[in-house]
């Protein structure tokens, strides 16, 4: 698994990219109430936004760690955002990104480097 | 209870702990809530519990389902003690300053005030108790310096103004709170809601009302310092107590439709903006024995009779989305000037759905009212509702 700086994790499974966020971060966010999910079928680019979450404290984005094409969501967490909670690395996954060169998960962090920036 | 960090950053992944932990004042049962595992943060001035372990929806419902213990130590506690020797004096001097009928407060009992300005706006709101021979006033921490400076400059010449530096404050609110308490101070299960007492125990003399700001049936109770680590221990070993941080005292007050100062209500708000034109008796309305006499007495009695062009509303988005404090309100989806603001908005636990509050000019005040929100950029369908959300189950 990958870790970004925005704390969010990826996963190669097959040709895709599984791309949800950190028990780190579900932890300091809170209980999660409301997870807006991206259209199936959109392009993104790294940095753009493409999830909006709203803990018991506060709205914030999830970005796309890395250019593609979302071709699935996790549409369980729309009634169910408390998931994210529960399992942020396994069914509390947001979306799934086809992307052209997997080899830009290279010089992303491991988990052991990711639990060093996080400290 | 702020919206931070868009865009990029995680927000709660900034640690406001820690950095200027030093500058912050603590409470008595800091460490107390150091040893629970909390998570602190900055608030009025003071390092606070905003959730513990258990987190702010589990702290919520068990606030509701049984009991939950609050230090809110930092609220101000000031004592205003009539240089006469008789409390109607005390009663009569604060009524300068605040639209309410104090002189009317029974022995033994509180009473909710609001400390207003010149122009009608509102400075704080408090608790006022009538305790014999002195009325006991408990006040918002943002605001307890001002305060207290306003009853030095305004009340000196009748009472002596104490204010309380020895002792903390803690809230035991939920069903249970009553069973809970009177494990230790028996004489609680004949108080009714707005009840004041002292009473003398092992933690020191407790003075305790049947009061709160959750909605539930409850108690608010002003501690010595040195028995403040002891009544909260005692309080937390019991079954159906556990701590509950700001986070969920924000979403309890909420579901009530309990206004928080500085957000709800402030010096741009009247009382009758605020719709708490019932914290305002008769006695203290045009033609009421005491008419005005307080500040802004003029527009405030005005607003009374004449209406306001804004009015607080509760609101429930219709859909999952929450609607956060400074976002604008529309009349129609698309198009037109906004008609009003959220000044508060959070998920509630109980309700399981989210809920806000805010002003909107009074043509849309009515409840069953369809409005628009502007959530990041598109406008979502908002319903005014009457508050509370859920309603209160104190002990009349």
């Amino acid at each position: 698994m990958k870790f970004t700086e925005e704390h969010e994790w990826l996963r190669v499974e097959d040709d895709l990219v599984v791309v949800g966020i950190t028990e780190h971060a579900a932890e300091q966010l809170g209980d999660l109430v409301f997870v807006e999910l991206p259209d199936v079928g959109r392009p993104v680019t790294k940095d753009e936004e493409v999830v909006v979450i709203e803990s018991v404290k506060a709205a914030s984005d999830i970005l796309a760690p890395v250019d593609g094409e979302i071709v699935e969501v996790n549409d369980v967490l729309t009634d169910n955002p408390s998931l994210v909670n529960e399992d942020a690395t396994g069914n509390g996954w947001m979306f799934k990104l086809k992307i052209e060169d997997m080899s830009v998960l290279d010089d992303m962090m491991d988990e052991e480097a990711y639990l060093k920036f996080i400290g | 209870m702020e919206r931070v960090g868009r865009p990029g950053h995680m927000p709660g992944c900034v640690p406001a702990e820690g950095k200027y932990m030093d500058e912050l004042l603590k409470t008595g049962l800091h460490d107390l809530h150091l040893r629970l595992g909390a998570r602190m943060v900055p608030f009025a001035g003071y390092d606070m519990p905003v959730q513990y372990p258990a987190g702010v929806m589990k702290e919520h419902l068990h606030c509701r389902a049984a009991a939950g213990l609050f230090d809110v130590s930092h609220m101000g506690q000031v004592i205003l003690r009539p240089k006469s020797g008789d409390v109607t004096d005390a009663a009569r001097a604060l009524e300068t300053l605040i639209p309410v009928n104090v002189i009317g407060v029974a022995e033994g009992r509180q009473r909710y005030a609001l400390f207003t300005d010149e122009a009608g706006g509102i400075l704080d709101d408090f608790m006022v108790a009538n305790r014999g021979d002195h009325l006991f006033l408990v006040v918002n921490a943002g605001c307890k310096e001002a305060d207290f400076a306003h009853l030095r400059a305004k009340l000196s010449d009748t009472c002596e103004i104490e204010v309380i530096t020895d002792r903390g404050l803690l809230a035991l609110q939920g069903p249970q709170a009553e069973d809970a308490l009177a494990r230790l101070v028996p004489d609680v299960a004949a108080m009714r809601f707005m009840d004041v007492i002292s009473v003398d125990t092992l933690f020191g003399e407790l003075w305790i009302s049947r009061s709160g700001y959750t909605g539930e049936d409850g108690f608010e109770i002003s501690v010595p310092d040195a028995g403040a680590m002891g009544l909260a221990e005692a309080l937390l070993a019991m079954d159906e107590v556990e701590p509950i941080g700001l986070g969920a005292r924000d979403s309890l007050r909420l579901e009530s439709g309990l206004c928080l100062y500085g957000n709800d209500i402030d010096t741009t708000t009247t009382p009758i903006e605020a719709a708490l034109t019932w914290a305002i008796q008769k006695a203290r309305r045009t033609g009421g024995e005491r008419a005005g006499g307080f500040p802004g007495a003029d527009k405030i009695l005005q607003q009374i009779d004449g209406g306001t062009e804004r009015r607080r509303v509760g609101m429930l988005p219709v859909g999952r989305a929450p609607i956060r404090p400074g976002i604008d309100l529309f009349a129609a989806e698309a198009g037109g000037e906004p008609i009003g603001k959220v000044t508060s908005g959070a998920f509630g636990p109980s309700i399981g759905r989210p809920m806000a509050m805010g002003y909107v000019s009074t043509a849309l005040a009515t409840p069953g009212t369809a409005i628009y929100a502007e959530l990041r950029g598109k406008r979502v369908p908002v319903t005014v509702t009457a508050m509370p959300f859920r309603p209160p189950s104190v002990k009349r």
